[in-house]
C-alpha cells in the first residue's frame, strides 16, 4: 500500500523528518494536483492500494467536490487527514464517500472508548491504530504490551482492518507488531532512506517486507 | 494527580459535536486524535472551574493582590486635540505586572492546569510577552515551564528571553518553517502531542481549538468588565466605541466581550497592515480567506493551495496569519469592523502617545492608538471612546531604534533623504540657515533639545545608528525637529511618517 503524502506548510503532527520533508517539497513546487497526477501514474503501473494522507487546509482549500472527484479519477483509494477528527470529518468525507473513496479515522493511545466508537463509525477501508503518544517518527517499543493490547482492544471493536504506525523503522519492528495488526506504516524511516537515494529505499523497503509474516 | 475522575461516558465533550464552541461558521476542534481526549477534558473542566466560587475567587485575588487590577481607565489630557477631537479613556493594561494583559490570560490558565492535575507547562510565544507572562505564573505557582519561541524572535526579542529564563522557564529556539510565531504554536502542539498526560499547554490568545478561544475570552472579559464599569462609573453613560489592535486578539475580546451585547457600543478591531497590503502584512481580516489552522477554522492567510502565508508586522504581537475565530464571526455579523494600520503610522502613534500622554505604548497597541482618527471622524466630536492600551512599550525600544532615526524620529531613510535635501539647500544659501531655527526655539529649549538629541542618537553609549552617520554633530547646530512639539501635535503628525 502506498501512502502518498500531500505536503502541508504547518504540519502539527508531524515529527522532524516529515516536516523537513513537506517543506522542501512545498519548496520546489509540490502541489496537490501534482501528488493527484503521481497517483495516477502509480495507479496505470501498480495494483496496490493508494491512500492520500495531508492536512484538512490544503484539502479543503481546493475543494471537497473537486478533491474527491480527481482523487477518485487518479484511481487512489482512501483520503487519511490527521486534523479531521469525526466531528469535523463530514467536511471532506461525504463527497469522498459519494465518490467511493474510504475514510481512515485515527484511534491513538489516548483515546476513549466512547471516542473509538465514534472514530470507528466513521472510518472505511481500514483504521489507523497510532502506536505512540506523540509526532510521526519518534521512538516506539514495538514490544509495548500496552501497545499489543490496546491492538487487542481495537480489534475487539472493529471488523476493519488495522493498519498500526508511527515510530515504526525496521524490519524487527514490523516483525514484532505484525501478528498484532493486519498492515504496519512505515514513513519517516522511509523518507530519510529516500534521501540516501533510490537504491537505499528500494534495499529498506525490501528489508521491512522480509519482516511482515507474509513476505 | 487532584485530577476530576475522567468520565468514559465523553459523549458529552463540552457539548455534542455540532456545539464544539463554533462561533457561527468558525471555531472547533481541528486537531489529531491524540490530542482530543485532552482538549475535551479541558472542554469539560473549563465550564465547570469558571463556576466555581473557589476557582474564581482565587483568580481574582492573585489579579488584585499580584497583577495589580483593577487597572485604571486614564481620560486621555492631549491625545484628542490630535486625533480631531472626542473623550478617549485609555485602558492601562499597560500597567498590570509584566506590563501587558497576557498576565490575566496565564494565571487562569495555570489555576486550571493545578485544578487538573498537570504538573508542567508550556506555551508559545512570538514577541515574548506571553511567554514571559507564563514564565511569571509558572514562577508564582512553582510550576516547570517550556517556552517555544521561533529562532528568528529569540534574537529579534533577546531581552525577553533573558526574561523567561531569570523565571526559570527553558526557552526552546524553533528553526522549522519560517522560525516565527506559527511555528513557535506548531512546536508547542508537537511537544503537547507527545506530553499530554501531565502537560497543560497554555496557549496566549483567543485562537487555537475549543475552548481556548472562549477560555482566553473569558480569562481577559476582566479587561471589558472593568472599563465598562468605569465609564458608567466616570461619564454615567456607555462609550460610543471601544477600540482594540488585533493579533490573534486576545487583548480586543476581553474589551469587547463586555460591550457586545450593549448594540450602541461600535466595536473598532486594528490590525496589523504592516509594509501595505500589496507589500508584507498581517491583514487577516482584510486579505484572509477561510481556513483550518492551529486547531481552528477561521479566516488565514493563505496561497490558492491552502498554504499559510508568513504574516508581518513591526510588531511582533500582531505578527501571526490567523485570528480568533470569535472575531472571524464578529466581522462575519458585522457586530464588530476591523481596521488596518501600518507600521509607520504605528510607530508614529507611539511617539503621538508618548508625547501627549506620556505612556509609551507597546508597537502593538499603538495600532489601536493610530486608528483613533478614522474613529473620530466617523463617530464625531463629541464620541466617547475607551482604546486598549494593551500593553507598555518598553520591549519595543530596540525596534523603535532601528526604525526610527534617533534624531529626527522619523524613518531612517527619510530621515537620510531629507538630510541631504537640506545639506543641499544649506550649500546653496552659503552658510544661513540653522542657527536661526534654534534661537526661534529659545535658549532653554536648545539645552534641553541637545541632551535629547545625544541621547537620541546614541552618542553616549557609543552606538552610530545608521541614519546618524554622516553628520557631525556640533554643538548649538540640532535637528529643528527637536523641539518640544507639544502645543502642536495635530493629525499630520499620524501622516507624516
Amino acid at each position: 500500500m502506498l501512502e502518498l503524502g500531500v505536503p502541508f506548510s504547518d504540519p502539527t503532527a508531524d515529527g522532524p523528518t516529515i516536516q523537513a520533508a513537506m517543506t522542501r517539497a512545498l519548496a520546489s513546487g509540490a502541489t496537490l494536483s501534482g501528488a493527484l497526477a503521481l497517483a495516477a501514474e502509480v495507479r496505470r503501473r501498480f495494483e496496490l492500494p493508494i491512500v492520500l494522507f495531508s492536512y484538512a487546509n490544503p484539502l479543503i482549500s481546493y475543494g471537497p467536490e473537486r478533491l474527491s472527484r480527481e482523487t477518485a479519477e487518479a484511481g487512489a483509494d482512501a483520503l487519511l487527514v490527521v486534523d479531521l477528527p469525526p466531528e469535523h470529518a463530514e467536511v471532506l468525507r461525504g463527497p469522498a464517500s459519494a465518490r467511493g473513496l474510504g475514510w481512515v479515522g485515527l484511534v491513538a493511545p489516548t483515546t476513549t472508548p466512547a471516542r473509538r466508537a465514534r472514530v470507528l463509525a466513521a472510518s472505511s477501508g481500514f483504521v489507523y491504530a497510532v502506536s505512540l503518544t506523540g509526532v510521526t517518527g519518534a521512538p516506539l517499543d514495538p514490544s509495548d504490551p500496552a501497545l499489543h493490547a490496546g491492538l487487542a482492544t481495537l480489534r475487539g471493536a472493529s471488523s476493519l482492518p488495522i493498519v498500526v504506525g508511527f515510530g515504526v523503522r525496521k524490519a524487527e519492528d514490523v516483525r514484532a507488531l505484525a501478528g498484532h495488526a493486519d498492515g504496519v506504516v512505515v514513513g519517516s524511516a522511509l523518507v530519510e532512506a529516500g534521501q540516501r537515494g533510490p537504491a537505499a529505499l528500494g534495499e529498506l523497503v525490501k528489508s521491512l517486507r522480509g519482516g511482515t509474516l507474509r513476505a | 494527580m487532584t485530577a476530576a475522575p475522567h468520565s468514559e461516558d465523553d459523549n458529552l465533550p463540552g457539548g455534542p459535536p455540532e456545539l464544539l464552541g463554533e462561533f457561527g461558521e468558525f471555531g472547533g476542534r481541528y486537531v489529531a486524535e491524540t490530542l482530543m481526549p485532552a482538549v475535551e477534558e479541558l472542554a469539560r473542566a473549563w465550564p465547570k472551574a469558571w463556576a466555581d466560587y473557589t476557582f474564581v475567587d482565587e483568580y481574582r485575588a492573585i489579579l488584585r493582590d499580584y497583577v495589580g487590577r483593577p487597572t485604571p481607565l486614564t481620560e486621555a489630557r492631549r491625545l484628542p486635540e490630535a486625533v480631531g477631537g472626542g473623550r478617549i479613556f485609555l485602558k492601562r493594561e499597560d500597567l498590570n505586572h509584566t506590563g501587558a494583559h497576557k498576565i490575566n490570560n496565564c494565571i487562569g490558565q495555570v489555576l486550571l492546569a493545578r485544578r487538573l492535575g498537570k504538573t508542567r507547562i508550556i506555551a508559545e510565544t512570538g514577541a515574548g510577552q506571553h511567554g514571559v507572562a507564563t514564565a511569571t505564573a509558572c514562577a508564582y505557582f512553582g510550576m516547570p515551564c517550556t517556552v517555544y519561541m521561533g529562532a528568528e524572535d529569540v534574537s529579534r526579542q533577546a531581552l525577553n528571553v533573558v526574561r523567561m529564563r531569570l523565571l526559570g522557564a527553558e526557552v526552546r529556539p524553533v528553526t522549522s518553517g519560517s522560525a516565527t510565531l506559527k511555528d513557535a504554536i506548531n512546536a508547542a502542539l508537537r511537544d503537547w502531542v507527545a506530553s499530554v498526560a501531565d502537560t497543560h499547554y497554555v496557549i496566549g490568545s483567543v485562537m487555537g481549538p475549543d475552548p481556548y478561544p472562549l477560555m482566553v475570552r473569558e480569562l481577559q472579559r476582566v479587561i471589558g468588565d472593568e472599563a465598562r464599569a468605569q465609564i458608567l462609573d466616570r461619564i454615567g453613560r456607555l462609550p460610543d466605541a471601544a477600540v482594540a489592535c488585533v493579533g490573534g486578539g486576545s487583548n480586543a475580546m476581553g474589551l469587547f466581550a463586555a460591550f457586545v451585547p450593549d448594540a450602541d457600543v461600535k466595536l473598532f478591531g486594528v490590525e496589523a497592515t504592516g509594509e501595505g497590503l500589496q507589500g508584507r502584512h498581517a491583514a487577516t481580516m482584510a486579505k484572509g480567506r477561510i481556513g483550518v489552522f492551529h486547531g481552528m477554522r477561521s479566516l488565514v492567510l493563505q496561497t490558492d493551495d491552502g498554504q499559510l502565508l508568513e504574516a508581518h508586522s513591526i510588531s511582533a504581537g500582531l505578527d501571526y496569519p490567523g485570528i480568533g475565530p470569535e472575531h472571524a464571526h464578529l466581522h462575519a455579523t458585522g457586530r464588530a469592523r476591523y481596521l488596518g494600520i501600518s507600521d509607520r503610522e504605528a510607530l508614529a502613534a507611539t511617539e503621538l502617545l508618548a508625547r501627549t500622554e506620556g505612556i509609551i505604548p507597546a508597537l502593538e497597541t499603538a495600532h489601536a492608538i493610530a486608528a483613533l482618527p478614522a474613529v473620530i471622524r466617523e463617530l464625531g466630536p463629541e464620541a466617547v471612546v475607551i482604546v486598549n492600551v494593551s500593553g507598555r512599550g518598553d520591549k519595543d525600544m530596540h525596534t523603535v531604534m532601528t526604525h526610527l532615526d534617533p534624531a529626527t524620529l522619523t524613518l531612517i531613510e527619510e530621515a537620510e533623504r531629507g538630510r541631504k535635501a537640506a545639506r543641499a539647500a544649506h550649500q546653496a544659501a552659503a552658510g544661513h540657515g540653522g542657527e536661526e531655527a534654534l534661537i526661534v526655539d529659545g535658549h532653554e529649549l536648545r539645552a534641553e533639545g541637545k541632551e535629547e538629541h545625544e541621547r537620541r542618537s546614541g552618542s553616549r553609549d557609543g552606538c552610530v545608528r545608521p541614519g546618524a552617520r554622516g553628520e557631525p554633530r556640533r554643538p548649538g547646530r540640532l535637528p529643528d525637529r527637536v523641539r518640544p512639539r507639544s502645543q502642536r501635535l495635530a493629525r499630520a503628525d499620524l501622516r507624516r511618517l
